[in-house]
């Protein structure tokens, strides 16, 4: 496979974005990355999205986003993945150029969760129907089962879960794009409204309308524009069972694990040579789950690192997401992976302003589908 | 000088607190104490519908207008929640209080609006010439589904204001509307329960909607915030008005009187006018009101009033709002609210 690079970035802020459709949105963010990489044409793209049909009514948002960004009759495709629909999309964009069969293809996300959808049941089709839905459980009910056993396994505590919403509306607040750019309190977090025991609503990601494109390309293409060449080092992707029940512990998330495992030796890198990275924490339980499982901090010490400051940007440890993460910057789901992406490329481009890494040249990020069942992953590094 | 020569109000005595309903269906009372800052919330009794309260307040405002009912010339009532579907509210109401019949009666309908929709159009009448008084009304037995945020605020009450140019205790020197096309609250033919779309009724639908009609208004009377003795704003909880008020510059004490819905709830149509009467019920000659309604949909109306020397003669001629509010009050568990607000169906 060839090298591929990133070249340009785009997005809208997240939030309520009520005065705009799912169209104007991701036209917004695919222009901004299209004129920040220069290109004067794309050759195909990806749009990630989970689930616009019961979103807002539409599918098939390939040839919905091509006809209106002004690009027919290239090819356009509709990738999901559930929450990880963005980093899928940003897969595909990779192989299209690794393989030599395009050289430069815009990968994006999108969603516009806040027009009158019933959020909680649309992102419950992500879980299995049948043995979990059914019996009405939901994400923060699935995720607040995997606090309690790590909890309860590893004597992670309800102060460390809010540690992680406390680093990540810090990272936030610097960040011009987040929804929330406030800061919160231990004690916010520890007295905000219950969701679903022990998760508060301050662990919980929002809801959330936005949408995120990058150009990505051959390195040729970036030579010719004279672009920072920030390469696409590792594309790994990993499932396990759709269900909780079906995994043999509740405390490590497997698809993380193999999909960690695959990136680290395709980048041929270790998780000591991460400067920083940007995990999928929808909720504060699995910022810390994915922090030991990426093999960042010992199992059962992701807690301990969250509340000891391990991952602030301040402490040039392991800084965990810088953007905000999920919890500050929100979260429209199928956005967030290409979200992450642009994140390390403006980390890499030292063009992060406030909440750079000093001297960063390799990144990760970690972006998930449903509790676990899909997990993509994707290193970037400038020399 | 053309304004209000009589006012009154009417809210039930029965009550239910935030906490019951809090426990009734497992939320945390002291997340919604804090996030909607309300406490409890009036309840209709059996007995009671829009047309007999709005005949309680009318009939208040009779008391201190102390005019020959059979001079009115209009009555308004303005609800979402009339009796009848087909069926006027007013002409019970008329006939109840010697109204008529030589009267035009309207029922109004703009969601939490129609209250100060029938205020206006009564102003307008008398302003015009066409009559010599006009009544405009005020009231709901508002709707919340079981569970629904809404229940939590959803009260009855109202208030009535006859509109003349004699006697006038409180003049109109502005007023302002401000509307939009925003579905952001709902209630179709035959349904039980209105329909609302969450964080949408915030900024882009009450925000946008107070803050058009406010600004407008302090911009038409070349007015600023500092020179009002009262504001008030529609209550759909206790921290939309608060918001409301410091985003157009009002102090908390310039909206504490007006600010009853902690105690009342959201008496919709009747949301801002009962806060009006309460303010008026203590307003001194010379002060001046800032009022803004808001009903989804959505808009807003604006007034601002003078309250001239004639204040002190009528405000003790019928009972107040706070004496409503205070009165010997009858707390209802969530079965005898549930019963009071016939939501427990039976087989026909």
């Amino acid at each position: 496979m060839r090298d591929v690079v990133v070249i340009g970035a785009g997005m809208t802020k997240f939030g309520e974005l009520w005065g705009q459709s799912i169209k104007d949105i991701f036209v917004e963010a695919a222009l901004k990355a299209i004129e920040d990489a220069g290109v004067d044409h794309i050759d195909s793209m990806y749009v990630g999205a989970m689930s616009s049909g019961l979103f807002v009514g539409q599918e098939h948002l390939g040839a919905v986003m091509a006809d209106y960004l002004g690009v027919n009759p290239i090819p356009a495709t509709h990738v999901e993945s559930a929450c990880a629909s963005g980093g899928a999309a940003f897969r595909q964009a990779f192989f299209e150029v690794a393989s030599g069969a395009s050289e430069i293809v815009l990968a994006s996300g999108v969603e516009k969760m806040t027009d009158g959808a019933d959020v909680t049941e649309v992102l419950a089709t992500a879980a299995d129907q049948e043995y979990e839905v059914y019996h009405g459980i939901t994400f923060p009910g699935l995720y607040a089962l995997i606090a309690r056993a790590h909890m309860e396994q590893f004597g992670t505590t309800r102060e460390q879960l809010a540690a992680v919403a406390v680093k990540n509306h810090r990272n936030g607040s610097k960040n011009p794009n987040a929804q929330f750019r406030n800061e919160v309190t231990v004690e916010q977090v520890m007295k905000s409204t219950m969701v679903a025991d022990p998760l508060r609503l301050l662990d919980c990601s929002p809801v959330s309308d936005g949408a995120a494109a990058v150009i990505v390309a051959s390195m040729d293409v970036a030579k010719k524009l004279k672009r920072n060449p920030i390469r696409v080092i590792a594309s790994a992707q990993a499932s396990d069972t759709i269900a909780l029940h079906g995994r043999k512990t509740l405390t490590t998330l497997n698809s993380v694990v193999k999909a960690a495992e695959k990136a680290y030796k395709m980048a041929d890198k270790k998780p000591k040579d991460m400067n920083l990275v940007e995990v999928h924490d929808c909720f504060t339980i699995a910022e810390i789950v994915a922090t030991e499982d990426l093999g960042l901090f010992e199992k059962g010490k992701g807690g301990e690192a969250a509340a000891n400051g391990w991952t602030s940007i301040e402490c040039k440890m392991i800084p965990v997401n810088t953007s905000g993460g999920l919890k500050s910057k929100g979260h429209p789901v199928g956005a967030t992976g290409i979200a992450q992406i642009i994140e390390l490329y403006e980390q890499l481009n030292g063009t992060a302003g406030a909440r750079q890494v000093p001297n960063a040249h390799v990144a990760m990020a970690q972006n998930m589908g449903g509790s676990g069942a899909s997990c993509v992953i994707h290193i970037l590094e400038v020399k | 000088m053309i304004g209000i020569v009589g006012y009154g109000a009417y809210l039930p005595r029965y009550r239910i607190k935030s906490e019951v309903i809090a426990h009734q269906w497992g939320a945390d009372p002291e997340a919604i104490q804090r996030g909607l800052m309300l406490s409890e919330k009036t309840v209709p009794g059996q007995d009671e519908d829009t047309i007999t309260i709005s005949v309680a307040a009318a009939k208040n405002a009779l008391s201190r207008a102390q005019i020959n009912p059979k001079e009115i010339g209009a009555v308004y009532i303005g609800s979402e929640s009339h009796p009848y579907a087909v069926k006027p509210s007013g002409t019970i109401l008329i006939d109840a209080l010697g109204i008529g019949p030589h009267v035009h009666v309207a029922s109004y309908e703009f969601a939490c609006k129609a209250g100060t929709e029938a205020m206006y159009v009564a102003y307008s009448h008398v302003k015009a010439g066409e009559m010599k008084y006009a009544m405009g009304i005020g009231a709901d037995t508002s709707q919340g589904a079981p569970g629904d945020a809404l229940e939590y605020s959803a009260s009855a009450g109202g208030a009535a204001f006859i509109m003349g140019n004699q006697r006038v205790a409180a003049e109109i020197l502005y007023t302002h509307s401000y509307t939009s096309d925003t579905p952001d609250f709902w209630r179709r033919e035959g349904e039980m329960y209105p329909r609302h779309a969450g964080r949408f009724t915030g900024d882009p639908a009450y925000f946008k909607h107070v803050m058009g009609a406010g600004k407008a208004l302090l911009e038409k009377s070349k007015l600023s915030p500092k020179d009002f003795a009262y504001a008030v704003f529609h209550m759909p909880n206790g921290k939309f008005p608060q918001e409301a008020g410091k985003r157009l510059g009002f102090t908390k004490q310039q909206l504490e009187v007006g600010w009853i819905v902690p105690w009342m709830g959201n008496t919709y149509s009747g949301s801002s006018p009962t806060g009006l009467t309460a303010i008026l019920d203590v307003a001194k000659p010379g002060d001046l009101i800032f009022m803004v309604s808001f009903g989804s949909g959505a808009g807003s109306d604006g007034f601002i009033f003078r309250v001239t020397d004639e204040i002190t003669k009528v405000q003790d001629r019928a009972p107040k709002t706070r004496d409503y509010l205070d009165r010997s009050k009858i707390y209802l568990n969530y079965g005898e609210y549930a019963k009071f607000r016939n939501k427990i169906k039976l087989n026909d």
